[in-house]
C-alpha cells in the first residue's frame, strides 16, 4: 500500500500541524456566484498562512453534469495517469473528461498534472449490494492508497475542490477560480509547521460532497482516529482534518445523523450543563455522549463543514480558535477574521462571534424554515457577542 | 525449636526516650514487646516484627526506629537474603509460603517507562481551575451507532453506571478486611459519586442503602448470593482470577468467621470459607456466557454484568470471548494486583504486568470491531494520578485503585495481612484491633484521595490541551516510551520519547 502519510508527513510527527485562515460565504436562496469576493476576503488574511497551503470549495460549479461524481486528480506524471484511467474505466461510466484548466504562474512550482473525470459507477462490477456512494468512496481509497503518482482530492456531485501548494490567492489564480460559479464557496490558507507541503495535503478535505477547511489543531486526534480505525476508515494523511472528513462521513452519511446532531457530537455541551437540562435534552446529551465520547473533538479548532445545502460554521468548545459570521440578505458568511467579511460585504445586517461549540449553520432556504440556525439548546443559548 | 532465621527488622529504642508507657506494646499485635517490672524497661522479640511501624507512629516520645535488620549472608547474586530466607522457612515448615498485598519484585514498572505529552504553543494548555474538566465517565456496553427516527434519536439503552471520576475500589471482602474498612469504602464511594467492590464475602444488609455505589461480586464460593444481593447493586461482577493468585481461589480460616460475617456470606459459623480454584459452572467460554446471561435475566437486563480476570499471556483473545459471551465489562487485573492471601510462589510469578495486558486487550478490540461493546476496567499496581492517566491513555476506561486505599486507610504494605492479626485494624476481624480504623476518619481519607487524584488527573488534561477524559481515552500519541525495547512500544502502541 502506497504510505500517504510519507509525502504529506515526512518526518512521522504525530500528525501533521498546522494553523490556518478559514472562509467560508453561501447564498441560501442557491444563486451561484463567482469566486471573485472569497479570493479577495481570503487573500486578506494572508499573514495567517505561509504559503505552504491553500485551497477551495465550490458547491454548484458544475451544472452540466448534476447528476455525475465529479473525481478531480492529481497525477505526478503521464504514465500515472494512463494508469489510472485504465482503472477508472473499468469501475466507472465517464461520460466526460477534461484536463482542469490552469494559468500558470510564476509562484506556482512544479504543479502536477490536473484532471476531471464525469462519473457514473458500474454496479455489474460488483457481487454485493452496496450504494453508489459507498462505491466511489472505496475507488477513491483504491487509488489513494495504492495507485502510484494519482491522488483524487475532490469526488462530488456537482461540486470541485481546488487546491495546492501556495498561498490561497495564488491557488485561486492558477485555477482561474474567478471564472468559476457557486452558490457555497469555501476557502483555506494554511501554515502547517511542517517544512514541505504536498499538494494532496493542503485543504479542503473532501469525502463524496462534504468538504472541511479546518484551523486548528485537534489535541484528541489520537483517539478519534483510533475510533475511526474502528469502523474501517485508514487515517493514511496523518492531519486532524482528515479525520474530521471521515467523522462526518461516518456520522452524517452512515449513520445518517443530521448535521445539528453530528456538531453536537464534536462539541457537546459539559455535563454541569447537561445535568440541568430538561429530562429529554439530558438523555438525548448523555446518549450522544456516551456512544459517541470518542468523536469528541477537544482541542483548540474552527472548521467550515460544507455539504449540498448546507454551510456549517463551528468550534471547539471553549472557543480557542477565531470564527466570525456575518449575514447580509440571503448571504451567510463565516471567517477566521471580521475583516475579511466586511471587506467584502460592506453593510452586514448582523455580525458576531458564535459562542463556543454552538454551530452556526446555514441552509438553502427551500430545505429549512430558517435558513440561519445558531445551535445550541434553548437553555444554553446565549447572545453571540456582537461586535 | 531453634530457627535458623535472623529477625527481618530490629527495634531501635532511645531509652533516654522512652517513658516506659507501654503504648508500643498494646498496639503491637505480632508481640514483639514485653514490660520488665523489675527494671522499669520494655523487652523486644524482634523476630516478631513485621515493620508494620505501628508502634512508632503511636510512640508518644518518638523513642521508636524500626529498621532493617542489617545482616547480611555473603554477597551473591543468585542466592540472596530473601531466597536464603524463604528456603529455611520451608525447611522448617514444609509448607506452602503465605504472603499478602501485591507482587513486590523489581520486574519492570511501565508506568515508570511511559512519558505524558503537554501542549506547546500550537495548541494551548488549558487550566483546570478556571475551565470545565470533565472526567465523568460511563461503563457498560455502548450502542455502534446511533439513528434518527421521525426527527428523534434512536438508540438501544444498554445498562450503564456512572462515575464522577475513573477511579473505583477494588475488591476487597468483608472477612478480607475488617468491617469499618469495609464501611468506609462504601461510605467514600458514595460521597465521591464512584463505586466500591464488596469483593466475594456478601454484602451486609445495613450496608444495601449505598447500593447505587455498590458492585456486588459473585465468585466461585458464591458467598452471601441472593436476588436481593444482584438487585440491590449498581452492577454485578463475576470474578474469574485476580492478579495476586491467578488460578487458584481462596480461602478464610474459619476462626475468622464471625457471627456477622457468618450471616453475611451466609455460611456456618466458625467454618472455613472455601472459594474453588474455577467456578464449578464455568469450565468453558460458553459456560461463561450462560453465568452472564442468567445473572441477567436475575437482574431483568436492568444491571452490566462484569467478568473479571487476571492479566495473563492469552488476555487479549480471552477478553475478546468474553465480550463475545456479552460481557458488558471487563476488569483485567494485573501481576502487580493485591491480595489478602496468597502462596508467595504464585504471586511472584505468575500472570503479566496489566500495562502491556491492557494494552493488547484494548488493541485486540479495537482491531475485531468490538471495543464499544464492553468498557474496559484495569487493576493491579496503580499508585498515583500519574499510572491513571497512563492507562486511559493507552485504552482503560477506568481503573479499581485496592493498595492505594488501604494506605489511605493506614496500610504501611507489610504484606502480613494473611496473619489476620493487621495491627492497623485493616485486615484483621479481631474486635480489639478493628476499631483502630473509624469509618468517619477512614471515608473521609479515601474522599480525600479520590479528590486529590481527580484534581491531579484534571491538571494532566489540561497540560495536553484536553478538558475531557473521553479524548484521553485510547489516546496513545499522549504517551511516549523510555528505557524500552522495540517489542514492548509494540505491544504498548506508543512510540519512544523523542519520536
Amino acid at each position: 500500500m502506497k504510505d500517504l502519510s510519507k509525502v504529506n508527513n515526512p518526518y512521522g510527527d504525530d500528525k501533521v500541524i498546522s494553523q490556518c485562515s478559514i472562509f467560508g460565504m453561501m447564498n441560501t436562496t442557491g444563486e451561484v456566484f463567482s469566486g471573485k469576493e472569497i479570493i479577495t476576503a481570503i487573500r486578506n488574511m494572508h499573514e495567517r498562512g505561509n504559503g505552504l497551503g491553500g485551497g477551495f470549495a465550490i458547491y454548484g460549479c458544475y451544472p452540466d453534469y448534476p447528476d455525475d461524481y465529479c473525481l478531480q486528480v492529481m497525477f505526478d506524471t503521464r504514465a500515472n495517469r494512463e494508469e489510472t484511467e485504465i482503472y477508472l474505466k473499468r469501475f466507472f461510466h465517464i461520460q466526460h473528461s477534461e484536463e482542469i484548466p490552469t494559468c500558470p504562474t510564476e509562484v506556482i512550482k512544479n504543479p502536477p498534472d490536473v484532471y476531471r473525470y464525469f462519473v457514473q459507477p458500474k454496479v455489474e462490477e460488483l457481487h454485493e449490494i452496496i450504494s453508489d456512494d459507498d462505491i466511489v468512496i472505496r475507488r477513491v481509497m483504491k487509488i489513494n492508497t495504492t495507485l502510484d503518482g494519482a491522488y483524487v482530492f475532490s469526488s462530488g456531485k456537482n461540486m470541485g475542490v481546488f487546491k495546492g501548494v501556495g498561498f490561497p490567492e495564488e491557488i485561486a489564480d492558477y485555477f482561474c477560480l474567478e471564472q468559476y460559479d457557486g452558490y457555497i464557496w469555501t476557502a483555506h490558507g494554511r501554515f502547517p509547521t511542517n517544512t514541505q507541503g504536498w499538494w494532496g495535503g493542503a485543504h479542503p478535505f473532501s469525502l463524496l460532497d462534504w468538504t472541511v477547511v479546518h484551523n486548528g489543531e485537534i489535541s484528541s486526534y489520537g483517539a478519534n482516529r483510533r475510533f475511526l480505525e474502528m469502523y474501517g476508515y485508514i487515517c493514511t494523511m496523518h492531519t486532524d482534518t482528515e479525520v474530521v472528513a471521515y467523522a462526518i462521513d461516518l456520522l452524517a452519511r452512515k449513520h445518517g445523523l443530521p448535521v445539528d446532531t453530528v456538531m453536537d457530537i464534536f462539541s457537546p455541551p459539559v455535563w454541569e450543563q447537561i445535568d440541568r437540562m430538561d429530562p429529554d435534552d439530558r438523555k438525548y446529551f448523555e446518549v450522544l455522549r456516551s456512544t459517541y465520547g470518542p468523536l469528541l473533538l477537544n482541542g483548540p479548532f474552527a472548521v467550515i463543514i460544507a455539504h449540498h445545502g448546507e454551510m456549517v460554521a463551528h468550534t471547539d468548545r471553549i472557543r480557542l480558535r477565531p470564527m466570525v459570521a456575518g449575514i447580509k440578505g440571503d448571504m451567510v458568511y463565516a471567517s477566521s477574521e471580521e475583516s475579511a467579511i466586511r471587506l467584502v460585504s460592506k453593510d452586514l445586517e448582523k455580525v458576531w462571534i458564535p459562542v463556543g461549540g454552538h454551530p452556526v449553520i446555514a441552509r438553502l432556504k427551500e430545505l429549512a424554515k430558517d435558513d440561519v440556525v445558531e445551535g445550541g439548546r434553548e437553555l444554553l443559548k446565549a447572545e453571540g457577542m456582537e461586535v | 525449636m531453634l530457627t535458623a532465621q535472623l529477625p527481618e527488622f530490629n527495634v531501635d529504642r532511645d531509652e533516654d526516650r522512652c517513658i516506659q508507657c507501654r503504648v508500643c506494646e498494646r498496639q503491637c499485635s505480632f508481640d514483639v514487646y514485653g514490660y520488665d517490672v523489675q527494671n522499669n524497661v520494655m523487652i523486644h522479640k524482634e523476630e516478631n516484627c513485621v515493620a508494620c511501624q505501628r508502634c512508632a507512629v503511636l510512640c508518644p516520645t518518638n523513642a521508636l526506629v524500626i529498621k532493617e535488620n542489617a545482616y547480611t549472608y555473603k554477597q551473591n547474586a543468585n542466592w540472596t537474603r530473601e531466597a536464603i530466607s524463604d528456603l529455611k522457612k520451608q525447611s522448617e515448615t514444609g509448607g506452602v509460603l503465605l504472603t499478602g498485598m501485591g507482587c513486590d519484585k523489581p520486574h519492570k514498572i511501565y508506568w515508570d517507562h511511559i512519558l505524558i505529552n503537554a501542549s506547546q504553543v500550537t495548541n494551548p494548555s488549558i487550566d483546570p481551575l478556571r475551565e470545565p474538566m470533565e472526567l465523568r465517565t460511563h461503563l457498560g456496553r455502548k450502542p455502534d451507532s446511533l439513528e434518527v427516527k421521525d426527527g428523534k434519536l434512536s438508540f438501544p439503552d444498554y445498562p450503564k453506571v456512572e462515575l464522577s471520576t475513573p477511579i473505583m475500589f477494588g475488591a476487597m471482602s468483608y472477612g478480607a478486611i475488617s468491617y469499618n474498612s469495609f464501611k468506609s469504602l462504601a461510605q467514600a464511594a458514595h460521597e465521591y459519586g464512584t463505586l466500591f467492590n464488596t469483593g466475594e464475602g456478601g454484602w451486609p444488609k445495613e450496608l444495601r442503602k449505598y447500593g447505587s455505589n455498590t458492585i456486588v461480586q459473585c465468585a466461585s464460593g458464591r458467598f452471601g448470593i441472593d436476588l436481593e444481593y444482584f438487585n440491590d447493586a449498581a452492577m454485578v461482577e463475576i470474578k474469574i482470577g485476580q492478579g495476586a493468585k491467578p488460578g487458584i481461589g481462596g480461602h478464610l480460616p474459619g476462626e475468622k468467621v464471625s457471627e456477622h460475617i457468618s450471616l453475611t456470606r451466609m455460611i456456618p459459623e466458625g467454618s472455613d470459607a472455601i472459594s474453588p480454584a474455577p467456578h464449578h459452572d464455568i469450565y468453558s467460554i460458553e459456560d461463561l456466557q450462560m453465568l452472564i446471561h442468567a445473572l441477567k435475566e436475575a437482574t431483568d437486563y436492568q444491571k452490566p454484568i462484569s467478568v473479571k480476570i487476571s492479566a495473563v499471556h492469552n488476555s487479549p483473545a480471552i477478553a475478546s470471548g468474553m465480550v463475545r459471551a456479552g460481557a458488558d465489562i471487563i476488569v483485567v487485573d494485573g501481576l502487580r494486583g493485591g491480595t489478602g492471601a496468597a502462596p508467595k510462589i504464585l504471586r511472584d510469578n505468575v500472570g503479566i504486568p496489566i500495562e502491556l495486558a491492557l494494552a493488547a486487550i484494548d488493541t485486540r478490540l479495537r482491531d475485531e470491531g468490538i471495543r464499544n461493546w464492553a468498557s474496559l476496567v484495569v487493576s493491579g499496581g496503580i499508585r498515583n494520578a500519574g499510572d491513571i492517566f497512563k492507562a486511559i491513555a493507552l485504552g482503560a476506561d477506568a481503573v479499581y485503585v485496592g493498595t492505594p486505599a488501604l494506605i489511605a486507610l493506614g496500610c504501611t504494605v507489610c504484606q502480613k495481612c494473611y496473619t489476620g492479626k493487621c495491627a492497623w485494624g485493616i485486615t484483621t476481624q479481631d474486635p480489639y484491633l478493628t476499631k483502630r480504623v473509624n469509618t468517619e476518619i477512614g471515608t473521609q481519607a479515601l474522599v480525600n484521595l479520590l479528590r486529590a487524584w481527580s484534581l491531579e488527573l484534571k491538571e494532566l488534561l489540561g497540560c495536553g490541551g484536553i478538558n475531557s477524559i473521553e479524548s484521553v481515552r485510547g489516546n496513545r500519541l499522549q504517551l511516549r516510551g523510555i528505557g524500552l525495547e522495540s517489542w514492548e512500544m509494540e505491544t504498548l502502541g506508543i512510540r519512544g520519547a523523542g519520536q
